[in-house]
C-alpha cells in the first residue's frame, strides 16, 4: 500500500528550496511603529472595538471583542497608544475597519501574561475559554474561529483530532520551520486538543517532502500511547481539509458536512502551537510565521512577526527585491490560492502565511485558447468534478445548470486551471460563478 | 514602489502542458505507421500524406483570413486531422480526393461549427465517409504491399466471405489496406509513446478492442484466429488508439469513456458481421460521436463526499 492521499491533485514545482533551510527570524516590534489591527481577520461577525482613541493598552489585552456567535477577540501584540480606529486595507484589497495602535516600546503586557500553566488541571471549559480569550483562529488561512471549531455538538463522537502539516502549497516553508525548530509546542498544542476529546487519537499529517520533519517528529511522539504522525504523499491539494481527512481516515465529505461529521477536528500546524502557548505559556495570540520568498526576493526567509506589523517591513527585512529590481507579481500566500497584491501596505494578519514574489508573471503571458476536451481538468479535480462541463456552464452564467454539476462542491484550489494546457481560467470563472449562487441563495 | 504589479485570479502558475505539444505528440505517434505506409506503398503515399496535411492547414487558414478570424494553424491540430485522414486512404488514390477531403474536414466539419473543439464528428472520419460516399470505387481500390497491382481483397473482406487470413502478416502489415491501418506494430509503437507521454488514457482503446474480441469470439465459437484477425485487421487498432481517442469527440467523463469503447466495439462488430461492407470502424466511431453527450450526461462522477446521496 502506499502513503495516505486523495484522488486527483497536481504536481506543481515546489519553490521550497528557497527558504526551506532558513531558520524562523524573530522580527522584534520597534518603539513607534505603527501597528494595525484589522476588526475582520477571520471567518464570521467583525469583532467590536473595547478601546477608544488615546487609551493606552498593554500587550495581549483585548481590544475588540467577539462580535457574535461565530467571531473572534482581537489582541493588542504591543503595548502603546490606540491612535484611533479607521478603515484600513487588508491583503484581499478590502477596507476594513481597524484599530490603529502606535508601539510606545514599552512591551508592558496585561497581568499574568507568560505565566507557566498546568494543562492537565484544567477543565474543558477552562480550555475553550482560553483558547477563545485568546482570539486564536484557523491560521491556516480559512480563519475560521478555532474555540467554536473545538466545541462540537457531539464531542463523544470525535475520533480525530488532525494536526495540518501538509503544507501543500508550493514556495511556503512557515509550518515546516515551526515543525523543526519548535516541536514541542506542536505536540503540546495537540495534547492540549486530545484533553479536550476523550475518545479521539492525535494525527499529524505530514507531506513527504518534508522526511527531516517526518523523523522529528516521529521521534518524538514515539511514547505518546495517543499521536502518531502519519506522512502523506506531496501532492496539492494534500492540505485540504476535506482531502487530508480523506487520506488519514478515508472517509468523505462534502461542503454542506463539517469534518465533526466525519469525527475528526482538523488544525493547522500554527494553530495548534497557538493554542500550546496560550493555554500553557499564557500567552495569546501575538504573532505569525510569515515565508517571505520567491524569485524576487534577495534573501529568502522565514520571519517570526507580531501581529499587526506592517509587510513593508518583512520586504526590507529579507532584503528587499533582488537587484532592485520590483517584481511584476506579489501574493500574500502560496501560488496556488493566494492573492495577488497591488500594494504592500496592508498589515500581518492572523490569517498570513507568506509573500511570495515572481519577476516574471507567467499567468498574464498565456492567452486562453479553446478547450479540446482532454479531460485533464476531470483528472486532477480532488472534488471529482467535470470543471470542462462546469466551465460550459459559468460561461452562459448558467447557475442552475452549474449547481447540478456541482459546482458549489469546488474548493478553487486551482489543479484545473493550473494542469490546463488551453490555459483556461476555470478556477477563476468558478470563483464568480461560485459567489453569484451563494448570493443568489442568501436573498 | 512606483510601477504597478499585475493583479489576477489564483491560481498564479500554470503547467507546462499545451495544446499545441499534445497535438506535437500525436503527430509524432503517427510516425511509426505513416513510415511504414510508406515503406509499403511507395511515393505515391507520401505525396498523398503531404497533400492532404497541406490541404487542412491550408484550408483553415484560408477560412480564419476570409473569417477574419484569429489564425490557429500553429496548434498543429490542422497536421493531426490531416495525418489522420491521409493515412484512411489508400495508397494509389488520386491526390486530388483526399485534398478534397481535407478541405471538407476542416472547412465543414470543424470551423462551421465554430472551430477547435466545437465540432461534434472527427473531422478526419467525416471527410473519410463523404470519401467513401461519393467515390465509392477509388476509395476502396487497394493495391497489394510493395506493387501496383490491384488486391483482389482485403484480409477483412476475406474474412467476411470465409476465407482463411495470415494474422501474421496482418500484425506485420503486409496486407492491402489503406496507408495507415495496416501494420499494427506500428500503430502501437505510437500508441505505446501516447500512453507513455499520458496523451491518451486506455479507457477508450482497450474497452473498444475488448468488446470487439469478445463479440467476435461468441459469434465464432471462441475461433481465436478469427478473433484475432477482427483485432488486427480493418482499422480497429487505428481507429481505437489514435480516433476514438479524440479528445473533442469522446466523452471527458471516465466512467463515459467505457461506455463509448463498448458501443463502439458493438457496433463495429455488428457492421463488420452483419452489415453489407466489411469494415466498420469509421461509421461506429462517427455514430458514437453523435452519442457523446449523452452519454456524459448519464456518466457523471460521483461528487467527492456525495457517496450514498448524501446531501
Amino acid at each position: 500500500m502506499g502513503l495516505a492521499t486523495f484522488i486527483g491533485g497536481i504536481h506543481p514545482y515546489e519553490g521550497k528550496e528557497l527558504s526551506e533551510d532558513k531558520p524562523i527570524q524573530v522580527l522584534a516590534p520597534v518603539k513607534g511603529e505603527e501597528m494595525v489591527y484589522p476588526l475582520s481577520q477571520h471567518i464570521g461577525a467583525p469583532a467590536k472595538p473595547l478601546v477608544a482613541k488615546g487609551d493606552r493598552v498593554l500587550r495581549g489585552q483585548i481590544i475588540a471583542e467577539a462580535g457574535g456567535f461565530i467571531s473572534a477577540n482581537v489582541l493588542s501584540s504591543v503595548s502603546g497608544t490606540v491612535k484611533g480606529i479607521e478603515p484600513r486595507l487588508v491583503a484581499n484589497g478590502a477596507m476594513v475597519q481597524s484599530i490603529i495602535v502606535e508601539n510606545d516600546g514599552e512591551e508592558e503586557a496585561i497581568e499574568g501574561f507568560g505565566v507557566e500553566r498546568d494543562y492537565t488541571k484544567l477543565s474543558k471549559e477552562e480550555i475553550r475559554g482560553i483558547i477563545k480569550a485568546a482570539g486564536i483562529v484557523g491560521l491556516g488561512g480559512a480563519g475560521f474561529p478555532t474555540h467554536v471549531k473545538l466545541t462540537p455538538k457531539d464531542e463523544a463522537a470525535i475520533d480525530h483530532v488532525i494536526v495540518n502539516g501538509a503544507e501543500c502549497e508550493p514556495y511556503l516553508t512557515s509550518d515546516y520551520r515551526m515543525m523543526m525548530e519548535r516541536p514541542e509546542e506542536i505536540i503540546g498544542g495537540l495534547k492540549v486538543i486530545l484533553q479536550l476529546f476523550d475518545n479521539a487519537k492525535g494525527i499529524i499529517g505530514i507531506e513527504n517532502n518534508k522526511p527531516e520533519a517526518i523523523k522529528k517528529l516521529t521521534e518524538m511522539v514515539k511514547d505518546e500511547p495517543r499521536i502518531e504522525v502519519c506522512p502523506l504523499l506531496t501532492k496539492y491539494p494534500q492540505g485540504g481539509e476535506r482531502t487530508l481527512i480523506y487520506a488519514v481516515t478515508k472517509r468523505e465529505i462534502n461542503s454542506s458536512m463539517l469534518p465533526a461529521d466525519a469525527g475528526c477536528v482538523v488544525d493547522n500546524i500554527d494553530t495548534v502551537a497557538a493554542i500550546y502557548n496560550a493555554v500553557c505559556k499564557s500567552v495569546p495570540l501575538q504573532r505569525k510565521i510569515i515565508t517571505v520568498t520567491g524569485d524576487a526576493i534577495a534573501n529568502p526567509q522565514n520571519f517570526e512577526v507580531r501581529l499587526g506589523t506592517d509587510y513593508k517591513r518583512l520586504l526590507e527585512a529579507a532584503g528587499g527585491f533582488k537587484d532592485g529590481k520590483e517584481p511584476e507579481k506579489m501574493i500574500s500566500g502560496g501560488p496556488m490560492m493566494g492573492q495577488a497584491l497591488f500594494s504592500l501596505d496592508f498589515p500581518v494578519a492572523k490569517t498570513s502565511s507568506a509573500l511570495t514574489t515572481f519577476t516574471k508573471d507567467q499567468v498574464a503571458a498565456m492567452e486562453p485558447t479553446p478547450c479540446i476536451r482532454c479531460g485533464k481538468c476531470v483528472e486532477v479535480c480532488p472534488e471529482h468534478l467535470v470543471p470542462q462541463l462546469m466551465m460550459d456552464a459559468a460561461e452562459r452564467h448558467d447557475m442552475e445548470k452549474f449547481q447540478a454539476l456541482n459546482g458549489m462542491e469546488c474548493v478553487e484550489c486551482g489543479c484545473c486551471a493550473y494542469t490546463c494546457p488551453a490555459k483556461r481560467p476555470l478556477t477563476q470563472a468558478f470563483k464568480e460563478q461560485r459567489k453569484a449562487v451563494a448570493a443568489s441563495r442568501r436573498k | 514602489m512606483g510601477k504597478l504589479f499585475n493583479v489576477s485570479s489564483s491560481p498564479h502558475v500554470r503547467s507546462k502542458h499545451t495544446t499545441q505539444a499534445i497535438m506535437f505528440d500525436v503527430a509524432i505517434a503517427m510516425l511509426p505507421a505513416s513510415i511504414y505506409g510508406v515503406w509499403q506503398f511507395g511515393m505515391h503515399a507520401l505525396l498523398v500524406l503531404i497533400a492532404t496535411v497541406l490541404s487542412c492547414v491550408l484550408s483553415e487558414y484560408v477560412f480564419e483570413k476570409c473569417m477574419k478570424k484569429p489564425i490557429t494553424i500553429y496548434d498543429g491540430s490542422a497536421v493531426v486531422t490531416g495525418m489522420i485522414l491521409a493515412l484512411n486512404m489508400p495508397p494509389q488514390i488520386p491526390v486530388w480526393m483526399p485534398v478534397l477531403g481535407g478541405v471538407f474536414a476542416i472547412i465543414i466539419v470543424k470551423q462551421m461549427y465554430g472551430g477547435l473543439g466545437q465540432n461534434w464528428m472527427n473531422p478526419a472520419l467525416a471527410a473519410r465517409c463523404f470519401l467513401l460516399i461519393s467515390f465509392a470505387g477509388k476509395m476502396t481500390t487497394f493495391s497489394e504491399p510493395f506493387s501496383d497491382a490491384v488486391a483482389s481483397a482485403t484480409p477483412m473482406a476475406m474474412l467476411k466471405a470465409g476465407e482463411q487470413v495470415d494474422v501474421a502478416a496482418m500484425f506485420i502489415g503486409r496486407i492491402p489496406g489503406t496507408i495507415g491501418e495496416v501494420s499494427v506494430i506500428a500503430l502501437l509503437i505510437g500508441a505505446a509513446y501516447l500512453v507513455v507521454r499520458k496523451v491518451i488514457s486506455l479507457r477508450i482503446p482497450l474497452t473498444y478492442i475488448a468488446t470487439v474480441a469478445v463479440f467476435a469470439a461468441i459469434y465464432s465459437g471462441f475461433d481465436m484466429t478469427y478473433v484475432a484477425a477482427h483485432i488486427c485487421g480493418g482499422g480497429l487498432i487505428f481507429g481505437a488508439f489514435f480516433m476514438a481517442t479524440d479528445y473533442v469527440t469522446s466523452p471527458i467523463t471516465p466512467k463515459g469513456q467505457f461506455v463509448f469503447g463498448i458501443a463502439l466495439g458493438l457496433l463495429t462488430a455488428l457492421f463488420r458481421i452483419f452489415g453489407g461492407s466489411a469494415e466498420g470502424v469509421s461509421y461506429a466511431i462517427i455514430f458514437c460521436n453523435i452519442l457523446v453527450p449523452l452519454i456524459e450526461k448519464y456518466t457523471l462522477p460521483i461528487a467527492f463526499g456525495k457517496k450514498g446521496g448524501k446531501k
